[in-house]
C-alpha cells in the first residue's frame, strides 16, 4: 500500500497497542499461574485435591452439565424462530434475549432471590412444599442459566440470518420433514458458530461470579462452585489454594480463545 | 412457509417466561410493595450516593479510556503485521472468558503494595490496589474487549477507496484520517463506549477484591446490594437493584439505536 | 401436468400493495411457462406460491385439477431450483442428487443408479464424488437441477436460474436448459427479469408488473401485440413518442405517426417504436418528410444501432443491418430523411 502511517508512528502504535495489551491482559493472566506454582507443583496438586476444592469442581461441573444443553436447545430455536418466520415483536424478543448482557450479575442473583427466596413472592409457597431453591444447587443452575443463555442463542442467529434459508427451501421440495431439515441442512450450515457458543457458554458457565454468589448461601462443600471456593480460599489468605482452582479456570479461558481462533480458521477454509 | 414454528415459538418462550419474565416480575412486584419514601431513602443515602460516584464516574473514566485505547488496537489488529500478532488478536477476548473472580484475585495481587506493579507505583505515591484508581483499572480490563470488537468488524469493512480518494486529492495522513476514516468510526466508537460503559458498572467479581470495598470510598454498587442481601434488608437491595436495572435498560436502548444509526449511516 | 393459478393474492403487510393481486394464467403441460417482469413484479412470489413455499390470501392452485392451495411444499411433488443454488455445501455431488430418494427411504443401490443417470443427464458424469465448492457456477446449477429431477416431479419451477452466473454461462446454460426441456418434457415454470431469455426459451409467457398478471401469451404475441405500454417497452426495446392527436396523427418533431380513426383530437397518446421499424434515407429530404440527425453510430456485430436525434431535440434508437448501414453510407452527423414501418399506438394505457 502506498498510503499508510510513517514507520515511526506505526511503531508508536504498535507499541502502544502491545504495552496496554500487555499491562491489561497478559499480566494478569501470568500471575495466575506464577502465584500457583509459587511453591512448587506438589503443593499446587494437593491443593486442587482438598475435598473443598473438589467438591467445587464437582458442582461446577454438574452446573455446566445442565446449563449448556438447555441452552443450546434455546439458542437454536429462538435462532430458527427469529430467522425463519416473519412475526411481530421479533425486536421484543432480541431484546430480551440480550438482557441478561446488559443485567449486573448481582442483579441477576437478586432477581431470582426475590422470587424464590425465604420472604419472597413464592417464597412461603415453596417452604410448605420442601422445595429448595435459593442457598441451593437448583438456584444456582437458574441463575447460571440466565445470565448464560444469550451466549449460544447471539452466535447462533446472525449466522443464520446471515445465511438464509435457501438450502432449508430446497430440502422442503425435495420432500424433507422439519426435523430432516434441521439436523441434515441447518446444524451442519450453523456447525461453526454453534460450537464457538458452546464453548464460551460453557466458560461462561463454569466461571460466573457475581449471581452465583447471591443465590449459593456460600456454603463449603455443598453450596460452592469453582469461583466462590476461589473467593473463600483468598479471603483465608491460602494465596496457593485460591489461585490454583483459579488457575484450571484460566486454563478453561485460554481453551475457549484457542477454540475460537481454530474456529476462525476453519470457516475461512470453507 | 418452514415447519417448525409452533414448537420454536412454544421453547423460545416458555425458556424466556421461566428464566426471565417471571423472576423479573417478581421484581417489579417487590418494588411496588416498597412505600415510595423508602424507596427514595434508599437510594438518595449518602452510602449510595458514593457507590454510584464509584460505579458510574468510574465505568466512565473507563469507558473512555477503553474507547481512545480500544480505536488503536483494533486499528493495529486491522492494519499492521507484525509477530505474534494472532496471540494478540486473541487474548483481546479475554476479559470475556476468563471468570471474573479470576481477574479480581489476578490484579488485586498484580496492584497491591507487594505485587508486581504494585511495588514499583507505591514510592511514587500511586496506590491502586484498595483505591479509586484500582477500581478504574479493573473497569477498564472488564470493558476492553467491547471497545475493540466494535471498532474492529468496521475497519474490517471499511472501503479503502475512500482512503485512497482522499490521498489522490492532496490530504496528509492525519487529514485522511480526521476527515474520512475517524467519522466512520464513530457510530461503532459510541457503540463500544456505552457496551464498555455499561459492563463496568455492573461487574462484580473483577472489581470486589481489588476495591476493598470501602465504604463512601471504593465501594460498588453491586457490592452495596450484596451488603443490604446479607443483612436482609431485601427492600433496600431492591430498590438499588431497580436503579441500575433502569441504567442498564436506558443503555441497552442507546447502544441498539446507535447499532441502528451505525448500519443506517452506512447503506447512506 | 398443467399448472393453474386463480386469483392469487397474497400480502405481506397488512396495508400497503400486496405483493402478487389477483393474479391468473395456466401453464400448459410439457411447455415452458415464463413469468417475466422487472424487480418487485411478483414473479417471484407467485412462483413460490405455485411451489407452496409460501401460503396465499385469496386464490387456489391447481395442478391438472387438484386443488393443492394448502399442500405444504413437500407433498406437492415438484422440483425446484434456486438462483442461489441452494445445494447442500457438506455433502457430496451424489448425495445432494440423491437427497429427494434418501427422504424416501429409497435403497441406496437404486438411488445410486438413479444419480448416476442424473449425473450422465445433466453431463457431469465422474463429478459425483466431489463437493459443490469444487465446483464451477454453472456445474453448481446443473447439479441443482439434477437434485431438483431426482425423483421424477411433474412439475420444474425454476427461480432465476440463471441470475447468479456469468453472462457466457448463462448463454450456454439456456441452450442446454432448451435441450434438457425436450428431453424430460416436463412442465416448466420459470422466472426471469430477462426479456431475452423469456423470449427465447418460453412457449408461454406471463407479464407481470406491480403484483399484477398484464398479459399472458406467446412470445409473438406478446412482442408484436403488447396490451399496454408497459409490455411494449419491457419487452423488447422501444422508442417512446408522446404526443396530442390533430388530424388523425400525432406529430413528434415533424415525425408522423398515424392514428387510427376514432380518437378524437386532443387525446393523449404514446407510440411506442421498435429500433428496426424506422425507415432511412439518406439525400432524400422533401417538404413534409422528418429530418433527423446522427449523433451516434455503434457496430454491434450484425447490426448497427444509431441515436438519431429529431428536429423536436428527442432521441431515438434506430436499428439497421450492417449491408444497409454500409450501402448508404451512413456516418455520424449525416442527415437523413426518417419514416416509420410500423408503430404501435396507445390512449391512456390501453392499446388500439
Amino acid at each position: 500500500m502506498t498510503m499508510t502511517e510513517s514507520w515511526p508512528v506505526r511503531f508508536l502504535l504498535i507499541g502502544l497497542t502491545l504495552g496496554f495489551l500487555g499491562l491489561f491482559v497478559v499480566l494478569p493472566m501470568l500471575s495466575v499461574f506464577v502465584e500457583a506454582f509459587a511453591r512448587g507443583l506438589g503443593p499446587y496438586l494437593a491443593k486442587l485435591m482438598q475435598p473443598d476444592a473438589l467438591s467445587a469442581i464437582q458442582l461446577t461441573l454438574l452446573v455446566a452439565s445442565i446449563a449448556v444443553p438447555l441452552n443450546v436447545v434455546f439458542g437454536v430455536s429462538a435462532a430458527w424462530l427469529i430467522c425463519k418466520y416473519r412475526f411481530w415483536g421479533k425486536s421484543v424478543l432480541v431484546t430480551l434475549i440480550d438482557l441478561p448482557f446488559s443485567v449486573s450479575p448481582v442483579v441477576s442473583g437478586l432477581i431470582y432471590v426475590l422470587m424464590f427466596g425465604r420472604r419472597s413472592v413464592l417464597g412461603t409457597w415453596l417452604e410448605q412444599h420442601d422445595i429448595h431453591i435459593i442457598f441451593t444447587t437448583p438456584g444456582i443452575v437458574l441463575a447460571t442459566i440466565f445470565v448464560t443463555f444469550p451466549f449460544v442463542a447471539r452466535e447462533v442467529i446472525p449466522l443464520m440470518q446471515d445465511q438464509g434459508n435457501d438450502e432449508e427451501e430446497a430440502a422442503l421440495t425435495l420432500g424433507a420433514s422439519g426435523w430432516r431439515v434441521l439436523f441434515q441442512v441447518t446444524l451442519p450450515k450453523i456447525k461453526w458458530g454453534l460450537l464457538y457458543g458452546i464453548t464460551l457458554c460453557t466458560a461462561r458457565t463454569m466461571g460466573e461470579f457475581g449471581a452465583v454468589s447471591v443465590v449459593s448461601g456460600h456454603i463449603r462443600g455443598r453450596t460452592t462452585t469453582m469461583p466462590l471456593e476461589v473467593e473463600i480460599l483468598y479471603n483465608e489468605y491460602d494465596t496457593v489454594g485460591a489461585f490454583a482452582l483459579a488457575s484450571l479456570l484460566m486454563f478453561l479461558a485460554l481453551a475457549t480463545l484457542i477454540a475460537k481462533k481454530i474456529i476462525e480458521v476453519s470457516q475461512h477454509r470453507t | 412457509m418452514l415447519p417448525g414454528f409452533r414448537p420454536t415459538l412454544g421453547v423460545t418462550l416458555t425458556y424466556l417466561s421461566l428464566i426471565v419474565l417471571i423472576p423479573l416480575s417478581g421484581m417489579v412486584l417487590k418494588t411496588a410493595g416498597m412505600s415510595w419514601l423508602d424507596f427514595w431513602h434508599t437510594i438518595s443515602g449518602a452510602r449510595a450516593v458514593a457507590a454510584y460516584r464509584m460505579s458510574f464516574g468510574g465505568a466512565l473514566l473507563a469507558a473512555l479510556v477503553n474507547a481512545g485505547l480500544g480505536l488503536v488496537v483494533a486499528w493495529v489488529l486491522v492494519r499492521y503485521r507484525f509477530p505474534g500478532k494472532a496471540v494478540a488478536d486473541a487474548l483481546v477476548d479475554l476479559p470475556l472468558a476468563l471468570p471474573t473472580a479470576v481477574a479480581g484475585i489476578a490484579l488485586t495481587t498484580i496492584y497491591s503494595k507487594n505485587g508486581w506493579a504494585g511495588s514499583r507505583l507505591e514510592p511514587h505515591g500511586i496506590q491502586v490496589a484498595f483505591a479509586p484508581v484500582g477500581v478504574t483499572v479493573a473497569m477498564i480490563f472488564v470493558g476492553l474487549p467491547f471497545a475493540v470488537r466494535t471498532v474492529q468488524p468496521v475497519l474490517l469493512d471499511f472501503h479503502t477507496q475512500a482512503e485512497e480518494a482522499s490521498a489522490t486529492l492532496g490530504a496528509t495522513r492525519w487529514q485522511t484520517f480526521r476527515g474520512v476514516i475517524f467519522p466512520t468510526l464513530v457510530p461503532s466508537l459510541m457503540t463500544g463506549f456505552a457496551l464498555a460503559f455499561a459492563r463496568a458498572v455492573g461487574e462484580y467479581g473483577s472489581i470486589v477484591f481489588i476495591s476493598g470495598n470501602l465504604p463512601m470510598k471504593t465501594e460498588i454498587v453491586p457490592l452495596l446490594i450484596v451488603t443490604k442481601l446479607e443483612q436482609y434488608d431485601y427492600s433496600g437491595a431492591t430498590a438499588l437493584a431497580v436503579v441500575m436495572l433502569t441504567g442498564s435498560l436506558v443503555l441497552l436502548l442507546l447502544s441498539n439505536l446507535l447499532q441502528g444509526w451505525t448500519r443506517r449511516g452506512r447503506r447512506g | 401436468m398443467m399448472i393453474s393459478a386463480r386469483n392469487i393474492t397474497k400480502r405481506y403487510t397488512l396495508k400497503g400493495t400486496p405483493a402478487v393481486f389477483d393474479a391468473s394464467f395456466a401453464a400448459p403441460p410439457e411447455g415452458i411457462t415464463t413469468l417475466l417482469g422487472p424487480s418487485g413484479s411478483g414473479k417471484t412470489t407467485l412462483l413460490r406460491v405455485v411451489a407452496g413455499l409460501e401460503s396465499v390470501d385469496q386464490g387456489q392452485v391447481l395442478f391438472d385439477h387438484r386443488d393443492v392451495t394448502r399442500l405444504p411444499a413437500r407433498q406437492r411433488g415438484i422440483g425446484f431450483v434456486f438462483q442461489s443454488f441452494a445445494l447442500f455445501n457438506h455433502m457430496s455431488v451424489r448425495r445432494n442428487i440423491g437427497y429427494s430418494l434418501e427422504v424416501r427411504g429409497v435403497s441406496k443401490a437404486d438411488r445410486r443408479r438413479r444419480t448416476d443417470e442424473l449425473l450422465a443427464l445433466v453431463q457431469l458424469e465422474g463429478y459425483g464424488d466431489g463437493y459443490p465448492l469444487q465446483l464451477s457456477g454453472g456445474q453448481r446449477q446443473r447439479v441443482g437441477f439434477a437434485r431438483a429431477l431426482a425423483s421424477k416431479p411433474e412439475i420444474l419451477l425454476l427461480d432465476e436460474p440463471f441470475g447468479s452466473l456469468d453472462t457466457q454461462v448463462r448463454l450456454e446454460l439456456r441452450e442446454w436448459l432448451t435441450q434438457l426441456h425436450q428431453t424430460t418434457r416436463l412442465t416448466t415454470l420459470m422466472v426471469t427479469h430477462d426479456q431475452e431469455e423469456a423470449l427465447e426459451l418460453s412457449q408461454q409467457i406471463v407479464v407481470m408488473d406491480g403484483g399484477r398478471v398484464v398479459q399472458v401469451g406467446t412470445p409473438s404475441q406478446i412482442y408484436d401485440q403488447p396490451k399496454t405500454p408497459f409490455v411494449a417497452w419491457f419487452v423488447g426495446t422501444g422508442n417512446v413518442l408522446r404526443g396530442t392527436v390533430e388530424g388523425a396523427k400525432i406529430t413528434v418533431g415533424s415525425l408522423s405517426v398515424a392514428v387510427p380513426s376514432g380518437v378524437p383530437d386532443g387525446s393523449e397518446v404514446q407510440a411506442i417504436v421498435r429500433p428496426h421499424h424506422f425507415r432511412l434515407e439518406k439525400n432524400g429530404a422533401a417538404p413534409g418528410r422528418s429530418v433527423g440527425t446522427i449523433t451516434r453510430l455503434v457496430g454491434l456485430g450484425g447490426n448497427v444501432k444509431l441515436q438519431l436525434k429529431l428536429p423536436s431535440n428527442q432521441s431515438v434508437t434506430v436499428q439497421l443491418s450492417r449491408r444497409e448501414a454500409e450501402s448508404m453510407r451512413l456516418e455520424v452527423g449525416d442527415s437523413v430523411t426518417v419514416d416509420l414501418a410500423e408503430a404501435k399506438v396507445f390512449v391512456a394505457n390501453y392499446s388500439i
